[in-house]
């Protein structure tokens, strides 16, 4: 008791600065926050038209894709690794569900769902070489980008299937469901829907548990009797789904399958996670954070593009907002205790 | 003070450990007696042997020859899982806490409970709130009571305190021993002593104990018997009455001949 009024002491006499750096340690979700809500009333007053039900509603079909795959991200972020093939599976998928059902004739569900094997395995393949053959993981998936990139030219023939030629299942997700005038495509309630799955699993299953102890000191999860082997192979996997998820999604927002797109979706999902605070080192972090980072992402695009701004210079401003979320993480980690 | 009496049992006895990395013998045929109620603390030079003796008792390593008995029965880890399901509680000098998380996680860490009834075995559901007072029933029955959150993230606390957690999570889950390996080493002199209270509190709770130290102040404060490892085997057992601290660090670097056990 004595030392928990003490600190209490010592904290009042803090400086702001210090207040600050406390608060965001134990509330890791209020800067990423507070940067949205600035952004989205910067650009409203900016241009009127932005916040209308019409381009809110294109906001988050422009972030979905980008949001799903970023779900995957945090959750091997969280675990220290990175993945750097979250795009090339989430497009290589895409190409399989419509390679499966055009050319090999299968029914929409089917190819649906193996277009699903198909990523999941990707992912178990990170997942493998990982936990087996203890590669880094920045390596491993630096290899695995590179070979499902180029498997997917092969299968594709560096052609785009149109939505039109595939069963109507394939492009659902782009469908969406008039609230007003905002739209809420199929896609995104199947995202914000895996957000609350993941939400969930993290903050209250053992697994959620040990992804986060994994992720902070694994020698020391693996003495605490978790097999963080396991562990690593299991959140690989499942990000591994959620890119094929991803690409279905994909299919449905650009009404086609393309093998040309989402080059840039392997950086844009680990700049959302990095924005939404979870740190790079692991162990800290939540999928909130994550969506709430993608949708800044999505409202700096949109916002800048509204006020006229240049596309090259919408990347010029991510960039810069990632290194200071990043600068902003190092200082947090310094916090005093 | 529960001296150990000869005739009884050990709880835990290892006979003619062997262990080799090459040509390196690390235990040469080590034997160690650790007996209900006592604390037994384990010396010896850097390279003595203690490390490997203590890493075979916990089942991070598996010895090439010898025989480890529990309770009079033969026992053979090939994992610390393996120790921890026969009740033996291990805390590493790395103290093995996750540091992001809070007490309660911390203490429950790797057998989490989940909560009755479908939510529990479908939707794998952790019973936060049955941990959570089970983590503080656990703190207090140890005297840790200055830890008022126990929903405090374990990187806030300071050694001591991340000590206790360790301390408090072995002594809750161990059932048979449980095994410290230097657990003063980088406290303060103030912290040091809370942590010296906390392992009496754990062998008068009934649950014999070995420490592993440097220490020698800490070591002859608290300890029933000592264990005194040298050149990969034991050397002798002594007590703090029968020897002097510096007799001891004389047997243990070879500068005394070793006596006949006294204890």
């Amino acid at each position: 008791m004595a030392t928990a009024t003490a600190d209490f002491d010592v904290r009042k006499n803090d400086s702001l600065g210090l207040r600050i750096q406390h608060l965001l340690h134990a509330n890791p979700i209020l800067g990423p926050l507070a940067v949205l809500l600035v952004a989205i009333i910067a650009f409203s007053i900016v241009n009127g038209r932005f916040f209308t039900a019409t381009n809110l509603s294109l906001v988050l079909q422009q972030v979905t894709v980008i949001a799903t795959l970023a779900l995957g991200q945090t959750l091997i972020i969280l675990t220290a690794g990175i993945d750097l093939s979250a795009g090339a599976i989430a497009v290589f998928s895409s190409i399989l569900m419509a390679t499966f059902c055009v050319d090999a004739g299968v029914t929409g569900v089917i190819a649906l769902l193996l277009g699903f094997a198909c990523g999941t395995a990707m992912g178990a393949l990170n997942g493998f070489l990982v936990t087996r053959i203890k590669l880094p993981p920045f390596i491993v998936t630096l290899g695995t980008l590179t070979i499902f990139f180029s498997l997917n030219s092969v299968v594709s023939n560096s052609e785009t299937v149109r939505g039109s030629d595939m069963p109507g299942i394939m492009t659902w997700t782009g469908d969406s469901i008039p609230i007003g005038n905002f739209r809420l495509t199929y896609g995104s309630i199947i995202m914000l829907l895996l957000f609350g799955f993941f939400f969930y699993a993290l903050r209250s299953t053992a697994w959620g548990k040990h992804v986060y102890a994994t992720g902070d000191d694994a020698e020391a999860a693996r003495l605490a009797g978790i097999r963080t082997g396991r562990v690593l192979f299991s959140v690989y996997t499942v990000a591994g789904l959620l890119y094929a998820i991803g690409g279905w999604i994909l299919i449905g927002r650009l009404a086609s399958a393309s093998p040309n797109v989402g080059v840039e979706y392997n950086l844009d999902s680990i700049t959302a996670v990095v924005l939404g605070g979870t740190s790079l080192f692991g162990g800290r972090g939540a999928v909130i954070g994550t969506l709430i980072g993608a949708l800044i992402v999505g409202v700096f695009r949109n916002g800048l593009q509204l006020a006229g701004v240049e596309v090259v210079w919408q990347g010029f401003a991510i960039g810069l907002l990632v290194l200071i979320a990043v600068s902003l993480d190092q200082w947090i980690r310094k916090v005093k205790t | 003070m529960s001296h150990a009496a000869p005739d009884r049992t050990p709880v835990l006895q290892a006979k003619g450990l062997v262990k080799k990395y090459g040509r390196v013998v690390a235990i040469d045929g080590s034997d160690l007696e650790l007996y209900p109620g006592e604390i037994l603390a384990v010396i010896g030079d850097n390279g003595a042997g203690k490390s490997s003796l203590i890493k075979a008792l916990s089942g991070a390593l598996v010895p090439d020859s010898g025989e480890i008995y529990l309770d009079g029965r033969q026992v053979q880890f090939r994992t610390p899982m393996d120790a921890r399901s026969a009740g033996i509680e291990t805390v590493y000098q790395t103290l093995a806490v996750a540091p992001g998380l809070d007490i309660a996680d911390n203490l429950f860490l790797g057998r989490e409970q989940r909560r009755a009834g479908p939510l529990g075995s479908v939707f794998r559901m952790l019973d936060r709130n049955h941990m959570r007072s089970e983590a503080k029933r656990h703190m207090s029955e140890l005297g840790v009571a200055t830890l008022q959150n126990i929903g405090q993230a374990v990187e806030s606390l300071s050694g001591g305190q991340r000590q206790a957690v360790a301390v408090a999570r072995s002594a809750a889950f161990g059932s048979k021993v449980v095994i410290l390996d230097e657990p003063t080493a980088a406290l303060g002199v103030k912290e040091g002593n809370r942590v010296l209270q906390l392992i009496r509190d754990v062998r008068d709770r009934g649950l014999p104990v070995i420490l592993i130290s440097h220490n020698m102040p800490h070591v002859f404060e608290i300890a029933d018997r000592i264990h005194i490892q040298r050149l990969g085997r034991r050397a002798t057992v002594i007590t703090p009455k029968s020897h002097s601290m510096s007799e001891a660090v004389a047997i243990m670097t070879g500068a005394a001949e070793p006596p006949p056990p006294t204890a």
